[in-house]
């Protein structure tokens, strides 16, 4: 059970958030131009690593707010969080 | 009866006697007895049979570890308990204990035949033989293997016991009250660290609590003395919190950990009434210390298993602690200087005892302290068989060759009535390696210790390797100092004296002279399986430990294989001739000891099992008489029965009200969010399929949602109450996850929009009145208000006061009548209610459930997102085109609309069913076909509502059918258990094609 450092709230248990996947997919602007592969490849493809990930959390039984993180899927350790349109921390690239 | 209590000791209180039933026979123990320490002290070691050969068992150990003493706990239907370790369960007054496993009693036992055909059921036999004929599996073998295979019965009737959660937090949590738990809870409360101290028995000191051995001394008095010092200590330091009868479960990431707390288990019937009997602590700790010691190894021989067989050390704890000798000739095997602890123990309170040590000669404090007391000690001997049926009565030795691969010489037969087996130490690893920790190999001893200590976690004690009391206090005290970064000096002076052990010998399976196949050398009791297993499960091409594990099923009872796992690693690496190091360990898992399902529920049982939701109209409903719905946590009327109806009649009266005069119903669940800023319009042409900058203030439009990948979402009303507030209802189910969903949208790709979103469900009441009648109804409620069609048309929206109380008035309708929805603030909605009905009187005001709410609207094709669409549905499916908006540059799911898969034409598509027997009512979800003749069948589609349409007069179905657009008229069949119904494909809108009752 982690406990994530919710930028908005501090420090919480797990349980008040919900997960929400890979971080920094952007939406396309113009979706109507993309073909059925690119579009397939913002819809569908996401990594699955081992290591250091950037991730997407919502803090939903708390103050609602997304933000993102940095954990490392080998220890779950949470590296970093950091809100949403910051850049990620470029250390962990 | 004999008594095999030979001395007093300071746990055990002589003058509390209680009195106890074990498989229905009277017994008398002590307080401060366990039930084993109580059975033992009255002669009795036979406590169970084994679970594959039926074999007598008989106490084993003193604790946890425990293979063979499980029993069951009371009679009742709804208190009895199975499993439980005798050596874990204090005695109390008025205890009903039985053995397990065994029919009709565990002296005579029928299974015990299995002994005899045990060379036909060798390892992995369940896999091998149960295999065919398939038909058997069922009928035959399942019945026979649950039959024989009862591990205690669970209780038949709902616990009436009381359990608890708690949530702490902790700076430093130890585990284990040994001497190393104590002296690290000791240095982190008295550097104002708030630390929790946690034990799983009554009292703290682990093992050292009653060693009494002259030569471990320590400040120059005996160990046990200086500990309850120490304990004494501890006691009164504020900062730290003390919980014995508590043990740790599971040990997750961060530090959060779930200890069980045993509160009552150890009362007298009476006195357990109404208390808390466990509590679960769910603990989030900065900093935790590992303390959890050390369980000694049986040794793997052949008949090892014989009641009257058990660990040295816990013949020790027996005598030392409880007063009990577990015999009057006791022998002790060994292969380390443990046992010899025990056999002095012995020795000073009068009981016979001899040594078979597997070394070929060792010295040490200990050793010498024995042979100057005249024990008889076999160095370099080796156990090679036991005797005795229902209890061990004498075994055989021999010598080891040079490389202790063979036995030499001749058998030597010793009488006993008592083994003691020691084959080491197993460092308990299983908090480290659950917490994430790596396991190293020390070859020296052949233990499993923990890798590396993380910043916040960390081993001390035995269960980091460090076995005699030196190295254990020294280590732990300067591990403790750097690992809370503190500077602790009260241990700088502590003078420890004790005996150091030098030699040491190790042989997973002892020699014998019997070839294997002919002998049973036990390595994991409670399962059966033995050292024979093993290596069959090699010889037939197993490798990893995983497999080996479970194609024995050694470490797979409900003991975890806390005396087992090693063994068996230890076996097969000499087997396979690899480096026990190499081998790896199986996975230890949570819980450490199995816990009741009580605990992990705690409060949230009956009642509070989860949260409802009520409307403010709740007790309206219940006063009369509605059957409810479970609707995500709402409770919503399923239908209002009258004089004994059925839920038919129920649903075909007030659907048929509804619709020729008028209904109401309780609307309330269904989700609210009140939108606003100036880009809310721009917000919801980005969520909805449809436009909606035009809609004028006070209009309502309805909206479809859909996922980023063309599919259905949600759907509902949304009305425009000002230029920059909107109200959106969702569906009662999807209320929430819309929220998230939009939120998610506003704040991570569109945080430019000037949007608020609150979500409101809780904060209005609706009473939705339909009917051709509805509008009288509504004059009667509201006569200022002009209810014409040019004022309040269709999908329009007005405010009004009822009683000056505002109300938001929403002309829209989902049964396809004239229909009004009336929103107030919660706090009124029942009174508005009852207001309504009492308006609606004299037009046969019915309320209606969800049943007729569901009916009315399938007559006019109305579709529920979560019944008619399943997540694989487009608005084209649903034949919704009109609704997607052409225009629209973008929202969310449109590009997905085009993929080449969402174009495909046979795709599954909503079409209406009517059957051709129009009395026939189709099953929901019920498989539609084309031809039940060529096979495999083809399965077209499936029936998503279907309903008997009283205002029809015939049944009517949705359903999704393959390619359904283009099949109207066509004929399909449902092919049901005992028949075949045939179906005619039609229009999803039964009712009012032209929605002339919308304005009737």
């Amino acid at each position: 059970m982690f406990l994530i450092n919710c930028p908005f709230c501090g420090e919480r248990d797990q349980s008040e958030f919900s997960s929400g996947g890979e971080a920094h997919i952007v939406r396309p602007k113009q979706p109507t131009e993309l073909s059925d592969d690119e579009w397939a490849e913002y819809l569908f493809m996401r990594k699955n690593i081992k290591g250091i990930q950037f991730e997407r959390w919502n803090h939903v039984h708390g103050c609602r707010k997304w933000f993102n993180v940095v954990r490392d899927t080998s220890n779950d350790k949470i590296l970093s969080v950091y809100k949403m349109g910051e850049k990620p921390p470029v250390n962990y690239k | 009866m004999p008594n095999y209590r030979i001395h007093k000791t300071e746990y055990i209180d002589e003058t509390k006697r209680v009195s106890f039933k074990y498989d229905g026979k009277t017994y008398f123990g002590y307080e401060g007895d366990t039930l084993a320490s109580a059975l033992l002290a009255n002669g009795i070691h036979l406590v169970g049979r084994s679970f594959k050969y039926h074999r007598p068992r008989g106490i084993v150990s003193c604790g946890a570890e425990e293979p063979n003493a499980i029993c069951q706990i009371g009679s009742k239907k709804d208190l009895t308990e199975p499993n439980v370790r005798a050596t874990e369960l204090e005695l109390y007054e008025g205890l009903e204990a039985s053995s397990q496993n065994c029919w009709p009693n565990v002296k005579f036992d029928i299974g015990g035949i299995n002994n005899f055909i045990s060379p036909l059921i060798p390892a992995g036999f369940y896999y091998k033989t149960f295999m065919w004929p398939k038909s058997f599996w069922k009928k035959v073998y399942e019945p026979l293997i649950r039959l024989s295979a009862g591990l205690g019965k669970s209780p038949t009737e709902p616990d009436p016991d009381i359990y608890d959660h708690k949530y702490v937090h902790y700076d430093v949590l130890v585990i284990g009250g040994g001497v190393s738990g104590i002296i690290a809870a000791k240095m982190a409360a008295k550097n104002n660290l708030k630390t929790l101290l946690v034990d799983d028995k009554k009292i703290l000191g682990g093992s050292t609590i009653y060693q009494n051995n002259e030569s471990i001394k320590i400040d120059d008095k005996l160990s046990s003395e200086w500990l309850k010092n120490e304990i004494q200590e501890i006691k009164k330091l504020s900062k730290l919190t003390i919980k014995t009868r508590t043990s740790i479960a599971a040990y997750h990431g961060y530090n959060f950990l779930l200890a069980k707390e045993n509160l009552t288990d150890h009362l007298p019937e009476e006195k357990k009434e109404n208390k808390i009997r466990q509590r679960l602590w769910k603990i989030r700790a900065k900093k935790v210390v590992i303390a959890t010691g050390s369980i000694e190894r049986p040794l793997v021989f052949n008949n090892n298993d014989r009641p009257g067989i058990l660990l040295s050390n816990s013949i020790n704890k027996y005598l030392d602690y409880y007063g009990v000798t577990c015999g009057e000739n006791i022998i002790l095997f060994t292969n380390n200087d443990s046992a010899y602890e025990t056999s002095i123990s012995l020795h000073k309170k009068g009981i016979k005892n001899i040594i078979v040590d597997l070394r070929k000669s060792a010295s040490s404090e200990l050793i010498k302290q024995a042979e100057s007391l005249g024990v008889k000690i076999y160095f370099n001997h080796v156990v090679t068989n036991t005797f005795g049926y229902r209890k061990i009565n004498s075994l055989e030795i021999m010598k080891l060759s040079e490389d202790g691969n063979t036995t030499v010489g001749n058998k030597i037969r010793l009488s006993c009535d008592c083994l003691g087996m020691s084959g080491g130490w197993t460092p308990m690893v299983h908090m480290h390696t659950q917490s994430g920790g790596k396991l190293d190999f020390r070859d020296e001893d052949q233990v499993f210790l923990p890798k590396e200590n993380s910043e916040d976690q960390i081993s001390v004690g035995s269960c980091n390797g460090d076995f005699d009391l030196e190295n254990i206090i020294d280590k732990t005290v300067n591990k403790i100092n750097k690992f809370l970064d503190i500077d602790n000096q009260d241990y700088q002076d502590t003078n420890i004296i004790c005996s150091k052990e030098n030699d040491k010998r190790n042989i997973w399976l002892l020699p014998n002279k019997i070839p294997l196949g002919k002998t049973k050398c036990f390595i994991d009791f409670q399962n059966d399986s033995t050292a024979k297993d093993i290596k069959l499960a090699l010889k037939e091409g197993f490798r990893s430990i995983e497999h080996v594990k479970r194609y024995t099923t050694t470490g797979m009872a409900t003991d975890q294989g806390k005396l087992s796992n090693m063994h068996a690693l230890g076996i097969i690496a000499d087997t396979a001739g690899v480096k026990m190091g190499t081998l790896g360990t199986t996975t230890f898992r949570p819980p450490f000891t199995p816990l009741t399902f009580g605990t992990l529920v705690g409060r949230n049982v009956g009642k509070f099992f989860e949260v409802v939701r009520k409307t403010s109209m709740h007790e309206w409903h219940v006063e009369n008489n509605a059957e409810f719905e479970n609707v995500g946590q709402w409770k919503r009327p399923w239908y209002y029965p009258k004089n004994h109806e059925n839920m038919h009649d129920a649903v075909q009266r007030e659907s048929k009200a509804a619709r020729d005069s008028a209904g109401i119903l309780d609307a309330s669940t269904l989700g609210k969010i009140d939108i606003q800023g100036t880009d809310a319009s721009e917000f919801l042409n980005r969520v909805y399929t449809n436009a909606w900058s035009k809609l004028a203030i006070g209009k309502c439009r309805y909206g479809l949602m859909l996922n980023e990948d063309g599919m259905v979402y949600d759907d509902g009303v949304t009305t425009r109450i000002s230029e920059n507030h909107y109200l959106m209802t969702t569906t009662t189910g999807g209320a929430a996850n819309v929220l998230s969903k939009l939120e998610d949208y506003l704040q991570t790709e569109w945080p430019e929009l000037d949007v608020y979103l609150t979500s409101v469900t809780d904060h209005y009441s609706t009473a939705s009145i339909c009917g051709p009648n509805s509008k009288k109804i509504l004059n009667k409620l509201f006569p200022n208000l002009d209810l014409s069609d040019e004022n309040f048309p269709h999908m329009s929206f007005k405010e009004d006061k009822l009683e000056n109380i505002n109300c938001r008035i929403m002309r829209i309708s989902f049964t396809g009548e004239l229909s009004y929805e009336i929103n107030i603030e919660s706090k009124y909605g029942n009174s508005l209610w009852k207001m309504c009905i009492e308006a609606g009187k004299e037009f046969n005001l019915t309320p209606y459930g969800t049943e007729t709410m569901h009916l009315l609207r399938a007559e006019k094709g109305f579709i529920i997102v979560g019944q008619d669409t399943d997540g694989t549905m487009t608005p084209s499916d649903l034949q919704m085109d009109w609704i997607v908006s052409k225009k629209k540059y973008d929202f969310i799911g449109k590009r997905s609309l085009y993929r080449s898969d969402t174009v495909r034409e046979d795709r599954k598509q909503l079409v209406g069913l009517l059957t051709d027997d129009p009395k026939e009512i189709l099953e929901e979800g019920a498989q539609i076909v084309s031809d039940v003749k060529s096979k495999p069948i083809d399965m077209l589609g499936h029936v998503t509502s279907s309903y008997f349409s009283p205002n029809l007069n015939k049944s009517i179905a949705l359903a999704v059918v393959r390619s359904g657009k283009t099949m109207k008229g066509q004929k399909l069949i449902i092919p049901m258990e005992n028949k075949n119904i045939n179906v005619t494909v039609s229009d999803t809108i039964f009712l009012d094609k032209e929605n002339k009752r919308l304005n009737a």
